[in-house]
């Protein structure tokens, strides 16, 4: 009987962590925004150990000046937010959108969308970033499943058939089955896997802001499709604290989300204050009474990017690493949401089969199930644009009498509301609002 | 290489010889051992199911087979005792190719798995006197010399209250073609030459030969190919080919 010399490899790694500080976890998270947390969060519901990296200090997150933008939630990512037990912290900043209009210009067709023609749900819901992040970044640091590592900086990544390990610039070295990339569009991490991007610029540019105003929304979302490009309210909770001005206390408060065309961009940049609300004024109407400016201004170019494949040995893209769109559609994050709650899923399942979560064949599964759904929306989002964004005459034309047409079918307007909501396709558990 | 603790010896050296040649492919999912990689998932959760209902556990942690030992008769590379150690399984890995060890101790420690690896035999273990709550001989039984012996030695392997999984091929008409012509020859999903028709186990064999030594079976399945999705299921209406069982040793 041959017996061959067992070596004790185990003790052999241990020495070698003993040397500097390492930790060992199965998934490794780059990026701690609001996939890469959703994703955290996700993976701990079930017990999968993960370390979140981030170069940011956690604190600026929650900043009013780092991001005023605001996010529009789906109903389908209301439940997967609420399916790993992070929507009743969400919640409460949360308003809800009710009827969502979308209007050409100053045409008189417009497409209206109602909650109540396809159930009890909202459509959807608005925060603001910081609302988003505060919470999950407070539930991430209880969780006994997730390392925090922010701010921390990663000097080299290495990859293998065994396994992937990071070091970060404090010379501590994390280790894992796997690296989920969700550190956004410029990612690094696709970058350093020579993965290649398809990307244009639009030549569009979005300015965004709060505004305070006189008159209640009711929860209405307006989106009006304008020559330089679309315009959109969407509606806030009230203010805390009102805003001062003619007429009285301003307590109403919607974002804005305005699109315009880059020649006009650098002269509006210079407008101050007043000159900016005047120009906003303009475009909002006069329905909600008198605004006011009640946050910083922020501008931001608008480009799309779609990544050639979504994984890589032990890599995968999540969310805006993987693909940006322009916010025609609100469906940026709720994209980015549902990677999460896809990749989740053959994570989690693979996971409770004992399989290494970074099985190539695993990672298949999940590119499969998104790369093409996220490719489909880029290109209608894409379309959509192109077709809106100009004034030629029988184009509005013929877009308003499409407007109309969409308007006048309640199956197609249904179609159209159940897809804003994200609850079409082959939907992830979470999706579906069942259990991971 | 003399055996000095067993007279038996279930060690084929044709069959040995084979797989000593292919055993740094074990862990490559796109090399030689790629049908096994597919199939591993449908051999998974039969285990994993099975294990957790015999035994009242959660299939939905991460860890439920917490504190049970079990034995991998047969482990090649490693390709189920990983798995089934992430589970939380105290793993023994046995294998009769001595090659074979060193790839599946190497992989655990990448891996970062503890897994008792051994190069041994079923028998040897068994004359040794240890037992375990899991007993896996999964696409074994059709390798070795002798198959009553062999699956007598897995049935005795088993503690008093435990589980034994069992997986292999049938010796039909349908498994000749698709499992030799159609895997070996036509597809080159396998090394030609990788199975004999002849050593294929019939179900009444498998069975026979597991309750001759003390196992009651609870169960049977087909264990389908479906060339569409390129993937595996169990079906228990179609043993034609692949098929596997599990049975358990009484209290």
């Amino acid at each position: 009987m041959i017996l061959v010399p067992r070596l004790d490899f185990a003790a052999m790694a241990g020495q070698v962590s003993r040397m500097s500080a390492t930790q060992t976890v199965e998934a490794i998270i780059v990026g701690a925004g609001m996939a890469g947390l959703t994703l955290a969060h996700a993976l701990a519901s079930a017990g999968i150990e993960v370390a979140v990296v981030d170069r940011t200090d956690p604190s600026s997150f929650i900043d009013p000046a780092f991001d005023g933008r605001t996010t529009a939630i789906a109903t389908g990512s209301a439940n997967v937010l609420d399916g790993i037990g992070l929507w009743p912290d969400l919640a409460p900043k949360s308003c809800p959108i009710d009827t969502i209009r979308v209007s050409d210009g100053d045409a008189l067709m417009f497409l209206h969308f109602d909650h109540h023609e396809v159930g009890d749900d909202p459509l959807g819901y608005i925060l603001e970033n910081r609302d988003i992040r505060g919470p999950l970044l407070a539930a991430a640091a209880a969780s006994p499943h997730i390392a925090l590592f922010a701010p921390a900086t990663i000097e080299s990544v290495k990859r293998g058939s065994g396994g992937v390990s990071i070091r970060l610039d404090d010379d501590r070295e994390v280790r894992a089955r796997v690296i989920f990339a969700c550190d956004g569009r410029g990612s690094s991490m696709r970058r350093e896997a020579r993965i290649p991007v398809t990307e244009w610029r639009y030549n569009q540019s979005s300015f965004v802001c709060t505004i305070a105003h006189e008159r209640p929304h009711q929860n209405i979302a307006h989106e009006r499709f304008l020559p330089g490009g679309p315009f959109a309210i969407l509606p806030l909770r009230d203010l805390e604290t009102p805003i001062r001005s003619a007429s009285g206390e301003l307590r109403h408060a919607a974002s804005i989300v305005w699109s315009e065309a880059n020649d006009l961009v650098p002269a509006i940049r210079t407008f101050d204050d007043d000159a900016f609300t005047a120009e906003l004024a303009q475009r909002v109407g006069g329905f909600l009474g008198e605004i006011a400016l009640a946050s910083p201004r922020w501008v931001h170019p608008l480009g799309l990017s779609h990544a050639a494949r979504y994984t890589d040995q032990r890599l995968a893209l999540v969310g805006d690493a993987a693909h940006g769109i322009h916010p025609i559609a609100g469906q940026g994050l709720n994209m980015g949401i549902r990677d999460v709650a896809a990749l989740a899923e053959v994570v989690v399942d693979a996971r409770r089969l004992g399989r290494d979560i970074g099985d190539p064949d695993i990672l298949a599964d999940y590119e499969r199930w998104r790369r093409f759904d996220n490719m489909l929306l880029a290109v209608v989002t894409d379309n959509l644009l192109r077709l809106f964004s100009n004034d030629i005459a029988p184009l509005r034309a013929t877009r308003d009498l499409g407007l109309g047409i969409v308007n006048a079918i309640p199956a197609a307007r249904r179609f159209s509301m159940r897809h804003a909501m994200g609850v079409v396709g082959d939907l992830p558990r979470l999706v579906r609002g069942e259990a991971l | 290489m003399t055996d000095q603790t067993s007279t038996r010896d279930s060690r084929d050296p044709a069959e040995l010889e084979k797989f000593r040649r292919m055993a740094d492919e074990w862990w490559d999912p796109t090399g030689k051992f790629k049908p096994l990689h597919r199939l591993n998932p449908v051999r998974l959760e039969y285990i994993r199911d099975h294990a957790c209902e015999h035994f009242g556990r959660d299939k939905h942690s991460t860890r439920p087979l917490e504190g049970l030992s079990l034995v991998d008769v047969g482990c090649g590379g490693g390709l189920l005792c990983e798995p089934m150690a992430r589970l939380g399984a105290k793993v023994t890995g046995i294998d009769a190719v001595a090659q074979n060890i060193e790839i599946a101790s190497l992989h655990a420690a990448e891996s970062g798995l503890d897994i008792d690896y051994r190069a041994t035999t079923a028998e040897d273990v068994l004359a040794a006197g240890e037992q375990f709550d899991i007993v896996l001989s999964m696409e074994v039984v059709e390798h070795v010399a002798d198959p009553g012996a062999f699956l007598g030695d897995c049935a005795g392997l088993v503690a008093p209250g435990g589980l034994t999984f069992a997986a292999t091929l049938n010796r039909t008409p349908k498994a000749f073609a698709l499992a030799i012509v159609g895997a070996e020859y036509v597809m080159r999903w396998l090394p030609r030459g990788t199975h004999n028709w002849r050593k294929f186990i019939k179900p009444s064999e498998l069975v026979n030969g597991l309750e001759a030594g003390g196992i009651e079976m609870l169960e049977l399945t087909g264990v389908v190919f479906n060339p569409l999705t390129g993937n595996w299921s169990r079906n228990r209406s179609d043993m034609d080919v692949n098929y596997m069982g599990v049975g358990c040793r009484h209290a």
